[in-house]
C-alpha cells in the first residue's frame, strides 16, 4: 500500500498539552488544575436562547458570515466594550471558536516565505497553524523580568525583510499577562512603521484584572486598518462547548476569510449563534460577576504561592497562574510528573507553551476555591518534601 | 470592602477570614474587624447551616401557611407578627403585599404536628382571621443552593 499520508502534515509534532493529558487521564482521583475553561456553566438565560432556537425549528445553516443579527450584535459589543467601529456586513465573521478564526486569518494572509512572529509562552495551536497555513513562525521568548509582555526592542529584533504578520495573544495563555494602552503603543508605533500586520486573539479580553478596561490595538490610530481582531464566546461567556468565536477586521481580509471559511465549514452552528445572541445582549452583568470570581481566586492563589515561597509573577488576566519553579531545580515537566505522581494535583508544564515557558507551570484558577484550597494544600507538601529533600 | 465581605460570606458563612482577606485583596484583621463590626450593627444577623435533613433519619415536615390577619390601630401587623415569631415552631415570617398578610414558615416532627399547631396555636391568635397551610413535600433550591447532589467536573482534565 502507498502512503496515506501527507508527509509536510506528519513532520508537525503534537500538542504538548496532549501528552500530559494522556497520563492524567490514566490516573483516578487526580485533582486537576490543568483546565483551558471556566468551571461556570452558560448562563441559563443564554442556554434557554438555544433551547427556544430548536424549539421553534431554527436548525437550519445561517448565512456564511454568521446570523445578521447576530453579527449586529458583534458589531455593538465591540463598540461598547472596546470602541471599535465594525460593519456588521463585511467586517465581522462569525467562527467555530476564536480557533478557526485564526486558523482562517493565517491561510488568507499568509504564504509561503513569510514569516509570522509569534511571542511564547503561548497558546499551543498558533505555531502549528502558522506552518499548516505554509508560513515561517518566529518565535520571541518573552521574558518573565517584562512581565511576559512584547517589548519593543524584543519585537525589533525578531523583524526580517520577510516578516508580514505579528501575532498578539492577550489576556495570555499560559502566562494572565496583560499588554496596558502604553505597552500596544509601542509595539504599534513599529508594526506601522514596518509595515506589519497584526493578527490579535483577545478571547480573555473581558477577563482582564488591572480594574481598568481591555484595550485592544486595533483601537490605537493607524491600526484598525492593519488589525484582525480574534475574539469568542468561550472564557467571557462560559460556552466553550458551543464552539463560537469571531473575527472582525477590513473587509479586504475579511473576504478572504469568508472564502475559506465558506468552503470548509459552511457556517458556525446555528443553535450556538442565537443562544449567542441573547449573550451579547444581556450578558455584560454575567461577565462582571465571572470576572469578579476569578479575580478573588486569583489573589488567593498569588497570596498562597507566596506563603509557599514559590514566586509567582502578579499575572493580571485570563484564569491562569504562571509560578516559577526553577529554584527546585528540575524541568517543569519533570516537576508536573513528580507533582502528579506523588500528590495526584494535574498542571500543565510551561514548557508545553513554547521553550521559555521551561521552568514554569501554568495552574489554571477556573476552579472553586474548594477545589483549589486542596489542590494548593498537596503543592504544598509537595515542595515542602523537595525542600526537605534539598537540605 | 463591606459589599464583598457580605457577598462571601453569604455564600459561605465558614470561609476562613484569612482565605476570605485574601479573595478580596484585604488584610485579615481588617476583615475580622468588619465581620465583628457588622454582626454589631447586625447587618450580619446570624449564620445557618442548611441542613438536608431528607437525607437523615430524623424526619421533617415544612409548611408554609398564608395567614390574613387583622392589623391592629397603631401598631399595625407588627403586634401579630411578633406573637406569630414567638414560637420556636415558626422559621420564617414575612409581611407580604397580595391575597394574604403573612407568609409563615413552620418546621416540625411530623405533618400532624405542624397541622395541630397551625389550629391550636396560630389560628387561635387574637386578630388572625384564616390560615390556609401547604406542606412542602420537596427542596429543589433553597438560599440560593440547590439541594441535589453537586454536580461532576464534565470538562476534559487537561486543556
Amino acid at each position: 500500500m502507498r502512503d496515506p499520508l501527507n508527509s509536510f502534515i506528519e513532520s508537525i509534532p503534537p500538542s504538548g498539552i496532549r501528552k500530559f493529558f494522556d497520563i492524567v487521564s490514566e490516573m483516578k482521583d487526580a485533582i486537576s488544575l490543568g483546565v483551558g475553561e471556566p468551571d461556570f456553566d452558560t448562563p441559563w438565560h443564554v442556554r434557554e436562547e438555544g433551547i427556544y432556537s430548536l424549539e421553534k425549528g431554527k436548525t437550519f445553516y445561517t448565512s456564511n458570515a454568521g446570523l445578521k443579527e447576530l453579527r449586529t450584535e458583534i458589531s455593538a459589543f465591540m463598540k461598547r466594550h472596546y470602541g471599535l467601529s465594525y460593519n456588521p456586513n463585511d467586517e465581522v465573521l462569525v467562527t467555530v471558536g476564536g480557533s478557526e478564526a485564526i486558523d482562517l486569518c493565517f491561510r488568507a494572509m499568509l504564504e509561503k516565505g513569510d514569516e509570522v512572529i509569534i511571542p511564547e509562552p503561548c497558546f499551543v495551536s498558533y505555531k502549528p497553524c502558522a506552518i499548516l497555513a505554509g508560513a515561517t513562525p518566529v518565535t520571541i521568548p518573552l521574558k518573565e523580568e517584562n512581565h511576559f509582555k512584547l517589548t519593543p526592542e524584543e519585537l525589533l529584533e525578531h523583524i526580517t525583510d520577510r516578516t508580514k504578520l505579528l501575532f498578539l495573544s492577550y489576556p495570555n495563555n499560559p502566562t494572565g499577562a496583560v499588554m496596558e494602552k502604553e505597552d500596544l503603543e509601542k509595539i504599534a508605533k513599529i508594526v506601522i512603521e514596518k509595515d506589519l500586520f497584526v493578527l490579535s486573539d483577545e478571547i480573555y479580553s473581558e477577563l482582564s484584572y488591572t480594574g481598568k478596561p481591555h484595550v485592544s490595538i486595533a483601537s490605537l490610530p493607524g491600526m484598525w486598518e492593519r488589525t484582525v481582531v480574534v475574539n469568542g464566546f468561550s472564557k467571557a461567556f462560559a460556552m466553550t462547548g458551543w464552539r463560537l468565536g469571531y473575527a472582525c477586521g477590513p473587509e479586504r481580509i475579511l473576504h478572504q476569510m469568508l472564502k475559506i471559511h465558506q468552503f470548509a465549514i459552511m457556517c458556525a452552528p446555528t443553535t450556538a449563534q442565537y443562544a449567542a445572541v441573547e449573550a451579547m445582549r444581556n450578558g455584560d452583568d454575567d461577565i462582571a460577576e465571572m470576572r469578579e470570581a476569578y479575580n478573588q481566586r486569583r489573589r488567593y492563589l498569588l497570596d498562597t504561592f507566596q506563603e509557599m515561597g514559590v514566586p509567582c509573577f502578579p499575572a493580571q488576566g485570563a484564569f491562569y497562574l504562571f509560578p516559577c519553579i526553577k529554584k527546585f531545580g528540575m524541568s517543569s515537566e519533570e516537576f508536573a510528573t513528580k507533582l502528579l505522581e506523588q500528590q495526584k494535583v494535574a498542571v500543565v508544564p510551561g514548557s508545553a507553551f513554547g521553550d521559555s515557558g521551561e521552568g514554569f507551570l501554568r495552574i489554571s484558577y477556573a476552579y472553586s476555591l474548594k477545589d483549589l484550597k486542596k489542590a494548593m494544600e498537596r503543592i504544598r507538601l509537595f515542595t515542602d518534601s523537595l525542600t526537605a529533600e534539598k537540605n | 470592602m463591606r459589599d464583598k465581605i457580605l457577598a462571601i460570606l453569604e455564600k459561605n458563612a465558614r470561609i476562613d477570614p484569612k482565605d476570605l482577606a485574601s479573595l478580596i485583596g484585604e488584610q485579615e484583621a481588617d476583615v475580622r474587624r468588619e465581620i465583628e463590626a457588622m454582626e454589631e450593627e447586625g447587618i450580619i444577623c446570624g449564620y445557618h447551616t442548611m441542613v438536608n435533613w431528607d437525607k437523615t433519619d430524623n424526619e421533617k415536615a415544612d409548611a408554609f401557611i398564608e395567614v390574613k390577619v387583622t392589623p391592629q390601630r397603631g401598631v399595625g401587623f407588627d403586634q401579630i407578627a411578633e406573637r406569630i415569631w414567638q414560637y420556636p415552631e415558626v422559621t420564617s415570617i414575612f409581611l407580604i403585599s397580595g391575597n394574604f398578610d403573612f407568609a409563615v414558615f413552620i418546621q416540625g416532627k411530623s405533618m400532624r404536628e405542624v397541622a395541630m399547631f397551625v389550629s391550636e396555636k396560630l389560628s387561635t391568635i387574637d386578630g388572625v382571621l384564616s390560615t390556609s397551610t401547604q406542606f412542602i413535600l420537596k427542596r429543589y433550591k433553597d438560599h440560593g443552593t440547590v439541594i441535589e447532589a453537586p454536580k461532576k467536573d464534565e470538562r476534559i482534565a487537561i486543556s
